[in-house]
């Protein structure tokens, strides 16, 4: 009991118990902030990306795409783990408005508007069509014409709060879109005969994935039209991808398993088919694997973000570690005291480990709360910054960034507080060890006063 | 306890090093204290007093020699035994107090029997612990100054205070280092009085100090000169 109480008396009543106690509680602080807006842009960019890819994706890098998919994408409709199937096209074209001179090079997907929300969250990166995804790629102002969804960077420019100023319905705009189409074994389709596909879309809606560089670059086009400027509607008909979701109950990694399986047989099935060989090359990805060159780049600093923290640990560590040997110092007749009342040598241990707990425990609930308090109030406090200094951690017409993620993670939170309490447990130890070594007649002595 | 021996020292030596020489404080001490003996160990300023009275609570440990507390040779107690001796069998009383500031006066005084216990044990004993120190204190004429803080105190008080915390557990032996070295002469009679006092009612006490007028208090005078007894 005396060590419960002496550790809370040495810790309010020595001032310099609270540069121990500061510096954890601003570690801590530290450390909650950024990794909590980390952890949220990571996250964040992560549900975007799953968003937009859906669970799994069984395709292709080639431009030539693979045959058969209808009929694979017939077994995975029938598929008891599997909620919705989008067969997709994937190219790259040049767009220009009708009348313009102006080209800009972009990737464009051919997709089924219904079954590529089943698969994917597709319907809520909408403006106008956000309530009916099946009139997605009809324009309001003439729903006979095709339409076309946009990237929503690629139509409305962000002001500096990163807002958009949407139209009330889209304006009617014509889009040329040239491809160049490519034959089954990968040529030009239309080699010396014009070379490029051409054919003129209606601007429909536009898409905001929160990806930028999705948002910045893609047109989703009806999938027949794109099929046919990308020359895969022949005879065998072709696709690059197939999006897949998994019922809600099923694990990505399980679900690309049974599909995987499903894939393997189907491939063997199809072997002896003329355009079997487009099959070859088709990979069976989860989500985060499809997307890995973009996640990888995000998960990368966030590593660097945690070796960074580690090494603020380890800082912590050492100011406590240079605390305690002062608090020690001058609490070396206090331990001769209490070595001639009869406490042992580990029970000052204790006590010094008790002391250290309370501070990495007090410290860290201390940065909590602090941190808690300014992530509540982090986007107020950058609108505030921005109206009065324009300054901005990130620039909103660059980024694309809506608000600060803010959202604490609590497993995030309590690896925070354990390491903290570690941290002080870890710099107490060797100067509670030499607390425990010293000899009550040399701490008792008159020099000692 | 042979012979009515509480304590026995024998042969006891030690020496410390300073710098490259080597001084011999303690050059072969014998001593006995029977049970309810008031002893007082006297000697010039660095003649070994302290350290021997040290030696004997176990604070040290001599180079040579056996100390024996009811004839059990103390050097064969584990840290934890030594620990528990301490609290339980020897009471000190040091010269400058040695009060923990962090803690009230009664606080100190009860705090031995909390270093004693558990938190469990702790809790079963307060209302007893919390009792018996505030009963010494006011036998100790200090009843109002349970909830001072030591720094508050005067030094007769601080003194006071020390001696009811070296009482706490019932100690059958009470070593006491110049009690009143750091008092004035009619506090320090004092302090004095009330060890003659727990002496008559039964309390062992060895006391070293370097003035003759106070170990004439004393029922033995013991003088320690050049690392040895000079006379029993």
């Amino acid at each position: 009991m005396y060590k419960i109480i002496l550790s809370f008396r040495y810790l309010f009543r020595k001032r310099i118990s609270y540069l121990a106690f500061l510096a954890v509680a601003l570690c801590v602080f530290i450390v909650v902030v950024v990794m909590t807006v980390m952890t949220g842009l990571v996250t964040d960019f992560k549900r975007k990306n799953r968003n937009f890819v859906g669970d799994c994706v069984v395709g292709t890098e080639s431009l030539v795409g693979f045959a058969y998919y209808g009929d694979f994408v017939e077994i995975l409709e029938q598929a008891d783990f599997i909620e919705g199937v989008s067969p997709v096209i994937k190219s790259y074209a040049l767009i220009s408005p009708v009348g313009t001179e102006r080209s800009i090079g972009v990737e464009i997907m051919g997709i089924k508007p219904v079954e590529h929300n089943m698969a994917t969250g597709f319907s809520g990166t909408l403006y106008h069509r956000k309530g009916d995804v099946s009139k997605a790629f009809e324009p309001a102002y003439d729903p006979n014409l095709t339409g076309c969804v946009v990237g929503i960077d690629l139509w409305l420019v962000r002001d500096a709060k990163g807002r958009y100023s949407y139209e009330a319905s889209p304006a009617e705009t014509a889009l040329a879109v040239s491809c160049f189409p490519l034959t089954a074994k990968g040529a030009l389709a239309k080699a010396g005969v014009g070379m490029i596909n051409t054919k003129t879309f209606y601007y429909s809606d536009n898409s905001q994935s929160g990806l930028a560089r999705v948002d910045s670059s893609l047109i989703y086009l009806p999938f027949e039209q794109a099929q046919l400027l990308c020359g895969m509607a022949g005879p065998v008909k072709r696709a690059n991808a197939i999006h897949i979701k998994f019922k809600p109950n099923v694990k990505v990694e399980d679900g690309c398993e049974k599909v995987t399986l499903l894939w393997q047989g189907f491939a063997e099935e199809k072997s002896g088919e003329k355009s079997a060989h487009l099959l070859e090359k088709v990979t069976v990805q989860s989500w985060k694997d499809y997307r890995r060159a973009f996640i990888a780049a995000m998960e990368k600093e966030q590593t660097m973000m945690t070796v960074m923290f580690a090494l603020v640990g380890i800082t912590t560590v050492f100011i406590v570690f240079v605390v305690f040997y002062m608090i020690i110092s001058h609490k070396s007749k206090d331990i001769g005291i209490l070595k001639s009342i009869g406490v042992s040598n580990a029970n000052i241990i204790k006590l010094f480990f008790g002391f250290a707990f309370l501070v990495g425990l007090l410290g860290s609930g201390v940065g909590l709360f602090a941190g808690w308090l300014f992530l509540l109030r982090m986007n107020r406090l950058e609108n505030w910054l921005f109206e009065h200094f324009k300054f901005q951690l990130w620039d909103r017409t660059i980024y694309a960034i809506g608000d600060i993620p803010n959202q604490m993670d609590f497993r995030v939170l309590a690896v925070i507080v354990l390491s903290a309490i570690v941290a002080c447990l870890a710099g107490a130890f060797l100067p509670s060890r030499r607390a425990a070594s010293l000899k009550p007649v040399e701490t008792l002595q008159v020099s000692q006063l | 306890m042979r012979d009515g021996f509480i304590l026995s020292a024998e042969k006891i030596y030690k020496s410390f090093r300073m710098g490259a020489a080597e001084v011999s404080v303690l050059k072969g001490v014998d001593l006995a204290v029977k049970k309810g003996e008031f002893v007082a160990v006297v000697g010039a300023s660095g003649s070994g007093k302290s350290t021997l009275l040290h030696i004997l609570g176990t604070l040290d440990t001599p180079d040579r020699g056996v100390v024996r507390f009811e004839g059990r040779d103390l050097s064969r107690l584990s840290a934890g035994q030594l620990s528990r001796f301490r609290n339980k069998m020897v009471g000190f009383v040091f010269q400058f107090y040695h009060l923990l500031d962090e803690l009230s006066v009664l606080e100190n005084v009860f705090l031995p029997t909390m270093a004693g216990k558990g938190i469990i044990g702790w809790f079963a004993c307060r209302g007893w612990a919390k009792k018996r120190a505030r009963e010494l204190l006011c036998q100790l004429g200090l009843g109002e100054r349970a909830n001072h803080k030591p720094y508050q105190l005067s030094g007769g008080e601080r003194q006071r205070t020390a001696i009811a915390r070296a009482l706490m557990n019932e100690p059958r032996l009470l070593l006491v280092d110049e009690p009143t070295g750091n008092l004035d002469s009619a506090t320090g009679n004092g302090i004095l009085n009330v060890f003659e006092k727990l002496n008559r009612a039964g309390q062992t006490i060895v006391m070293v100090t370097h003035d003759e007028r106070i170990a004439q208090r004393a029922g033995r005078i013991i003088t320690l000169a050049d690392g040895r007894i000079a006379n029993k």
